[in-house]
């Protein structure tokens, strides 16, 4: 085996001598040329009066064209060196194996070093956003990972649930005048019930077909959203959302005022914190929820599922209900998301739910690393940080976003910082690890 | 009338698209009836004809969705090759059509400018420049994206496909910027098929008849390539089981990648097809017209070429007729809609075969 496996790599370095990487690196100068002569050597542009015009950019053509010779040598050159570039060569084993101790700690580094930003950045008021921003991230990427990266479920459309959270608190409260924290368990009883309402039919169909559903599912509501007018105010949104209160004491300057009840002076930080605090608290619960959820049966069941599903089905588990529990919690958990979602902003529109956010939020899962609650909480920090420090190239957003996830699907499809194992398995060498092989196969 | 019409509708419909849409609505308005588009100032035109000539609307309603429908089923001909073959989703089909669209106006424009004024040469050019960059768009994102994905496990392909069509969509809005572009019409003219009493004419345009007629042409060729040639017979084999094709001296690699260059040259095609019809294309036009492809391609029956053709018929006929007698807002979630309950109801589609599950 590893004699062989040690010929054919010598074989391929012989092989791969200078003109062979020339010729290999000149064939994808060439190929570049081709695709990018139009699409980036010629821009077109409609003029003020409807009319078409065009103008040429060769010298920009050019240098793509010698970014991808250089870039193909370059990359051709790093395969020799390294040889194929796997997940093992990406990260030794001695770092994996550091990295897992490390793990250990630092879960409860980061929780206590989140529960202190409000105190350590309390004047800064953009960071305190921005980490409400990211925590509301994490929440969902922590929803959507009982799905996907627990059950292995693929769900494209995620934000619906999202939608539905925040559009129920948004209309309780504003027509009903309910206080948040009746509608906070209502938006997240809401979400699952459609969870449950689209899961029941859809969740025979396998893999894609199911992604596919989710997605169209997903695009039907928001545009039920865009179009019913009546209720949900079209394109316009809802306005005027009330934000939230302490248990009925309101965050604002009046007299029954958080503020004046203890004798401090009021500071618009106060509501800021809270919020902080409130989605950090709503963050964890699904943490814990989800933890707690994978020593229980219907846990290993959704794990069995996700590694394969005809061994379930032979050992008696009923896949219909478990991919149904599992659907319906993520999308509690993303009904609460929205909730809090919909009372932080204060304004609701359907442009907060497009099929760009539940990719952002399945992203954040599948670099997390599926399963993996920690890789999930690091990506997301990354993810939304990374949006903000980049804040200025927000043209190249998506570029950016749609090659990593090419990429990490490449090298390392089980995620970027993490990987979970199933919880119990049987203590036995595998002949081949089941990241390398196709389901059923192996 | 017309125009403030027009205007007052669009500005209605979606504050976002309104300034660009504004743009276009000259030519748009003057455009023939036959060939405009199924947006919003059809019902409207509709709503007062219908009730005194019922059955020259149907026929006009009716020959809008077959044109619609047999561009939708261009492009599902792309998604059913591919997952008969590969088994994968690709969900960048839909963005590779986008593409098509944007290479057939350039090349377009870049003969109008060089002073090519015969409309069939133009034409031809355009088709066959399209075709070749775009298949070899097709190639490119096959070869970088899903074959290192092979043998992963099985959402890797989706995931990364769906980055794809990220990829896509934004180098397009970063190539070739975000407004939508509009083109002069190439192809006028056309038959008046019935005129009533009361004035409601039935138009079939000359750019209809091509829809059609190129559509249908295409269906034939390649049906035919997949049943009788070499490269059809290794592309059957290949759906059946890739070890043993690639055992009995079939390359699996290179018939995979060749199914990817001829659903996108197809794709090509479509999009020439939507740039003339519509004479527009913008960088997010992919998205839900790879959506209902891929509705068409399930409702047809995954695998079958003249089942995704008929499955996209059905689509663009329920599209059009759903617009011209419900609501023209919520033609998307009918569409949507048809693709869950044919997904629940039928999976295996109109002319598919049950698929068996294998361990």
């Amino acid at each position: 085996m590893t004699a062989l496996s040690q010929e054919t790599v010598s074989a391929t370095r012989t092989a791969a001598g200078i003109p062979f990487i020339l010729k290999k690196a000149f064939l994808s100068a060439l190929v570049a040329l081709v695709l990018f002569s139009l699409m980036i050597g010629i821009r077109t542009e409609a003029g003020p009066d409807g009319q078409l015009t065009y103008w040429t950019r060769f010298g920009e053509l050019a240098s793509i064209v010698g970014i991808v010779f250089g870039g193909s040598i370059l990359i051709e050159l790093a395969r020799q060196w390294i040889g194929p570039i796997g997940a093992e060569k990406l990260v030794p084993p001695a770092v994996h194996r550091g990295m897992s101790i490390l793990g250990n700690y630092l879960a409860p580094a980061l929780l206590i070093f989140t529960l202190l930003v409000p105190v350590i950045f309390y004047n800064q008021r953009y960071i305190l956003d921005l980490a409400i921003l990211v925590l509301t991230y994490v929440m969902l990427g922590w929803g959507l990972n009982v799905v996907v990266g627990l059950a292995g479920l693929l769900d494209l459309g995620y934000v619906a649930f999202y939608a539905v959270g925040a559009y129920s608190y948004a209309l309780l409260a504003t027509n009903f005048g309910w206080s948040f924290w009746i509608c906070l368990p209502l938006a997240g009883i809401l979400a699952a019930m459609w969870g449950v309402m689209l899961g029941f039919p859809v969740l025979r169909l396998r893999g894609d077909y199911l992604a596919i559903v989710t997605l169209a599912f997903g695009e039907i509501i928001r545009l039920v959203i865009i179009n019913w007018q009546s209720l949900t105010g079209g394109p316009n949104g809802v306005t005027g959302i009330p934000r939230p209160t302490l248990f009925g004491i309101p965050l604002d300057n009046s007299d029954d005022g958080l503020a004046a009840k203890l004798g401090i002076e009021y500071s618009p930080t106060h509501r800021i914190v809270f919020l902080f605090y409130l989605i950090l608290a709503l963050a964890l619960l699904t943490n814990w929820v989800t933890i707690r959820l994978r020593r229980l049966p219907i846990g290993r069941a959704w794990e069995a599922l996700r590694e394969d599903e005809v061994a379930c089905r032979a050992l008696g588990i009923n896949t219909t209900t478990t991919k149904l529990t599992a659907f319906a919690t993520g999308a509690l958990f993303g009904g609460f998301a929205g909730a809090f979602f919909a009372t932080r902003q204060g304004f609701i529109s359907p442009e907060s739910f497009t099929f760009q956010e539940s990719a952002l939020v399945l992203a954040i899962v599948v670099l997390g690393g599926m399963g993996s609650q920690l890789g999930v909480a690091l990506a997301a920090l990354a993810m939304i940080g990374g949006f903000e420090l980049f804040r200025g190239l927000e043209i190249y957003r998506m570029l950016v976003f749609g090659w990593a996830m090419v990429l990490i699907m490449i090298w390392r499809p089980r995620g970027l910082i993490g990987h979970r194992a199933p919880t119990v398995y049987l203590k036995k060498a595998q002949a081949i690890s089941s990241d390398l092989v196709k389901e059923g196969h192996g | 009338m017309r125009n403030e019409l027009c205007t007052s509708l669009y500005a209605k419909a979606s504050p976002v698209a309104a300034v660009s849409s504004l743009l276009l609505q000259q030519m748009k308005c003057s455009r023939a009836a036959g060939a405009q588009e199924l947006s919003q100032e059809l019902p409207l035109s509709g709503v007062k004809l219908r009730q005194r000539q019922p059955m020259d609307y149907f026929t006009q309603q009716l020959i809008n969705g077959l044109v619609l429908g047999s561009i939708y089923g261009l492009i599902a001909i792309g998604y059913t090759m591919v997952y008969g073959i590969v088994g994968m989703i690709n969900f960048a089909h839909g963005d590779i059509f986008m593409i098509g669209g944007f290479i057939a106006l350039i090349t377009f424009l870049i003969l109008i400018s060089i002073g090519v004024t015969a409309v069939p040469l133009i034409l031809l050019v355009v088709l066959l420049v399209a075709m070749a960059i775009t298949a070899l768009y097709g190639w490119t994102v096959e070869r970088i994206a899903y074959r290192p994905l092979r043998h992963s496990f099985r959402l890797a392909p989706m995931l990364s496909a769906i980055g794809m069509s990220f990829v896509l969509t934004n180098y397009s809005q970063v190539a070739q910027g975000a407004r939508v572009k509009p083109i002069p019409p190439l192809i006028t003219g056309g038959y008046t098929l019935h005129e009533s009493a009361d004035g409601f004419v039935i138009q079939l345009s000359n750019i209809q008849i091509l829809v059609v007629i190129t559509t249908i042409v295409l269906l034939l060729i390649f049906n035919r390539l997949v049943l009788r040639t070499r490269l059809g017979r290794d592309m059957r084999a290949c759906e059946q089981d890739q070890t043993m094709a690639a055992l009995l001296g079939v390359n699996v690699d290179r018939t995979i990648s060749m199914t990817f260059v001829i659903g996108a040259a197809l794709a090509a095609v479509a999009g020439l097809m939507y740039l003339l019809y519509y004479g527009q294309v913008d960088f997010n036009m992919g998205f839900v017209a790879g959506i209902k492809a891929f509705t068409a391609a399930v409702l047809g029956g995954i695998g079958s070429l003249p089942g995704a053709v008929l499955g996209g018929l059905a689509i663009g006929l329920i599209e059009t007729f759903w617009s011209a007698y419900f609501s023209v807002e919520y033609k998307d979630v009918a569409a949507f809609s048809i693709l869950i309950i044919v997904l629940i109801f039928m999976p295996t589609g109109l002319l598919g075969r049950p698929e068996v599950e294998k361990v």
